[in-house]
C-alpha cells in the first residue's frame, strides 16, 4: 500500500485526516453493528426479542435459542453436512487443482495447449443452468446426493491459472535435479513442486473452503434432502414462523420467538467463517492481487 | 530470468509418437481424468445449448436428440413475446447500471480514503473490518438485511417512519438490492484499486507537493490518472458481465411483493425452464444471456479502445 505521507505543508491538510477518521468509524460501526446485533439477539431472552427489547448488550443473557435450534430444527445434520462439504471440497479441490496446475505448467508436455484452452474456454461461456440441472438431475442422476457437492464444483479454472503461474516462478532446477535423481513426473509433482506451492495452496483452499460453507444455491436446486446450515437458515427465513404449538402452556412459557430462532442460526452459518477470518486474511489479498496483476 | 530464457530455448514442440506418449505416461495420468471431467461438466452442458431450438418438454427428454421436434427459433420468440421478458430485462439492465455506477463509485472513494488516511494502525483495522461481509453468504446476508431494513425493522425503529425499502414494488427495490451489495463488497473491491494506488511512482507526488499541490489536487492530478487504466478494465468487464446477475442474491433479498422488481433473466430462465418445465425455453433465454453478454464485452472493448484507453482484450 502506498507510504504514509509524513511531511504536511499546510494545516488545511490535516484537517482531512480528522475527517476520513470520523468517516472511518461511521463505516465501521454501519459494518460492525448489525452483525453484534445479531449475536446480541441471539443471546437475548425470545421475550425480550418479541417485546422489541434489542440491545447491543442482551437484558437477560441465555443460551436457550441455540440448544432450541439443535434440539428442533436438525440442525445438527446440517451441520454436519456443512463442515462435510468444506473439508471434502476444499480438499480435494486443493489436490486437483495443483495436479492440473503443474501438468498446465509443463511446457513440454504434448497436450498442453490443447488442454489449456480446453479449460480457459470455460471460463467464459458455460451451458447454463437448465442444461447443468438436466445433466446432474437427469443424465447423471446425482440429486440428492453428496457428491452434487463435490464433483460439479471440483476445480476451479481462475484457480487452476492462479497456481500454474505460480509454479511457473518456481526455479525449474528442482525439477531438473530431481529428474536426474531419478524422480518420475509424478514424484516430482508430490515431493518438489506440492510443498513449494503451500503458499498459493492455502489461498486456494480457503477460497474454495469459503465457497463451499456458503453455498446454498446447489442445495436448492438439487439436493434439498441434504440441506447445509445456509439451506436451513433460508428455510426459517421462508417460513418466517417456526412451528409452535399454541395449546401447550409449557411450551409458550419456553417459546422461541421467530427472529431469535433466525438469529441463532445466523450465528450458526457465519461464525465458522469468521473463525477461520484472521488466517484468511493473511493470504487472500496476496492472492486477489496476483490475479489482478497476472494475465 | 536467465532460467527463463533457457527454458524457453529448450521447449521444442516434440512431435507425437507411442514413444513419447509413454514418457509423458505420469503427466497423461494427472490430467486426462480431469479433461474428461471438464467435457462432462462444462461442455456438454454447452452442447444442451441445441435444446433452444427445440421442443423440450419432461415427457419428450428420454428421446434422442434426433427425434424431439426442431422449432427453430420459436423458443426465442416465445421468450421475447412472454409478458413478463420486458420487465425482467429492465430490471436486469437497471440493476447492473446502478450497481456497476454506485458499486464503482464507491469502491474507488474507499479505496482514495484509505490511501489518504495517515493513521496507520487504524488503517489496517477499517480494512480488515471492511472485507469481512465479503466473506459471509448472500443467505446470512439476507437474514441480516430483512432485520434491519425491513417493515418495522431496526431502520424504521430508528428513524420512527416506514421506509419500506424491502417491500415497495418499484425501481427503489433495486437500490436497496444495490445498497445492500455496495455494504457486503465496498472493502473487497477497493482492494484492486488500493494495489493500484500502490503501483503510482512516489516521486510525482513529491513534485506536486514542492509545485504547491494540495491533497485534493493530488488526488485528482495524480492518484485518479494512475488507476484509470484499472478502472477501464474493471468497467469494460462489468458491463460484459451486466446481464449475469445471479438469482441467488435476487432471490433471497425479493419477498413476493417486490418480484415484478427483482426478477433477472437468470432467474426468468429458472422460472420458465424448470417452474414450467419447459426445457427449451429456459436454455433459449440462458443462451440469449450469455450471447448478449460476450456482445457486450466486445462492445465496451471496441469503444474503450476507440476513445484511446487500455482494452482488456
Amino acid at each position: 500500500m502506498a507510504k504514509v505521507k509524513s511531511h504536511r505543508i499546510k494545516s488545511r491538510d490535516n484537517i482531512l485526516d480528522y475527517i476520513l477518521l470520523v468517516v472511518f468509524i461511521f463505516l465501521i460501526i454501519i459494518t460492525i453493528y448489525p452483525f453484534l446485533n445479531v449475536l446480541a439477539i441471539s443471546f437475548n431472552d425470545p421475550i425480550d426479542t418479541m417485546r422489541n427489547i434489542n440491545f447491543v448488550i442482551p437484558r437477560k443473557f441465555t443460551w436457550s435459542n441455540y440448544v432450541y435450534v439443535f434440539k428442533e430444527n436438525n440442525l445438527m445434520k446440517a451441520f454436519v453436512l456443512s463442515v462435510a462439504r468444506t473439508v471434502a471440497g476444499a480438499g480435494i479441490g486443493v489436490i486437483c487443482t495443483a495436479m492440473i496446475a503443474y501438468v498446465l505448467s509443463r511446457k513440454d508436455f504434448y497436450f498442453n495447449k490443447v488442454f489449456t484452452v480446453l479449460f480457459v474456454i470455460t471460463m467464459y461461456v458455460s451451458g447454463g443452468l437448465i442444461p447443468e440441472y438436466l445433466l446432474l438431475m437427469r443424465t447423471l442422476k446425482m440429486g440428492n446426493n453428496f457428491l452434487v457437492y463435490i464433483i460439479p464444483g471440483l476445480v476451479w479454472v481462475y484457480n487452476i491459472i492462479l497456481v500454474r503461474s505460480f509454479i511457473e516462478g518456481l526455479p525449474l532446477a528442482l525439477q531438473e535435479a530431481a529428474r536426474v535423481d531419478g524422480a518420475n513426473d509424478f514424484t516430482i509433482w508430490a515431493r518438489i513442486v506440492l510443498p513449494l506451492c503451500k503458499p498459493v495452496l492455502a489461498t486456494v483452499g480457503l477460497f474454495m473452503a469459503v465457497g463451499q460453507w456458503n453455498s446454498f444455491m446447489d442445495t436448492y436446486l438439487y439436493a434439498k434432502e441434504l440441506p447445509t446450515l445456509q439451506y436451513v437458515l433460508y428455510e426459517i427465513m421462508e417460513k418466517a414462523t417456526v412451528k409452535i404449538d399454541p395449546h401447550a402452556a409449557e411450551q409458550i412459557k419456553n417459546a422461541v420467538s421467530p427472529l431469535s430462532v433466525r438469529m441463532a442460526v445466523t450465528i450458526v452459518a457465519t461464525v465458522p467463517i469468521l473463525i477461520v477470518y484472521p488466517f484468511l486474511q493473511k493470504y487472500f489479498v496476496g492472492g486477489m492481487t496476483v490475479g489482478a496483476v497476472k494475465d | 530470468m536467465g532460467a527463463k530464457k533457457s527454458q524457453k530455448e529448450r521447449i521444442i514442440k516434440p512431435k507425437f509418437s507411442m514413444q513419447l506418449m509413454w514418457k509423458q505416461r505420469y503427466l497423461l495420468l494427472m490430467s486426462v481424468p480431469f479433461v474428461v471431467w471438464l467435457i462432462i461438466f462444462k461442455y456438454i452442458p454447452l452442447w444442451g445449448w441445441t435444446m433452444a431450438f427445440q421442443d423440450v418438454r419432461p415427457k419428450t427428454m428420454a428421446q434422442p436428440i434426433w427425434q424431439r421436434p426442431f422449432v427453430g427459433f420459436q423458443n426465442f420468440l416465445k421468450a421475447f413475446d412472454d409478458r413478463m421478458f420486458g420487465q425482467t430485462l429492465i430490471n436486469t439492465i437497471g440493476l447492473s447500471i446502478l450497481g456497476i455506477a454506485f458499486g464503482t463509485i464507491m469502491a474507488i472513494l474507499f479505496a482514495l480514503m484509505l490511501n489518504e488516511i495517515c493513521f496507520v494502525r487504524f488503517k489496517k483495522i477499517t480494512q480488515t473490518i471492511s472485507y469481512l461481509p465479503h466473506f459471509v453468504s448472500w443467505v446470512v446476508i439476507a437474514s441480516i438485511a430483512k432485520m434491519v431494513l425491513n417493515d418495522g425493522g431496526m431502520l424504521d425503529t430508528a428513524l420512527h417512519t416506514k421506509l419500506g425499502l424491502m417491500s415497495t414494488n418499484s425501481p427503489i427495490f433495486w437500490f436497496t438490492v444495490v445498497l445492500i451489495n455496495i455494504w457486503k463488497e465496498v472493502g473487497w473491491d477497493a482492494i484492486v484499486y488500493l494495489s493500484a494506488m500502490a503501483g503510482i511512482d512516489q516521486g510525482l507526488y513529491e513534485a506536486a507537493k514542492v509545485d504547491g499541490a494540495n491533497r485534493l489536487q493530488r488526488i485528482w492530478h495524480i492518484t485518479l490518472p494512475g488507476i484509470k487504466p484499472t478502472i477501464i478494465v474493471l468497467l469494460i468487464m462489468g458491463i460484459g458481465g451486466a446481464l449475469n446477475i445471479g438469482m441467488e442474491r435476487q432471490m433471497l433479498l425479493s419477498n413476493g411483493i417486490v418480484q415484478d422488481h427483482a426478477m433477472v433473466l437468470s432467474w426468468f430462465a429458472y422460472v420458465r425452464g424448470i417452474g414450467n418445465s419447459n426445457y427449451g425455453l429456459g436454455t433459449a433465454i440462458g443462451m440469449f444471456q450469455s450471447l448478449v453478454g460476450i456482445l457486450l464485452l466486445f462492445i465496451a472493448n471496441k469503444i474503450a479502445g476507440l476513445l484511446g484507453e487500455s482494452r482488456l482484450i
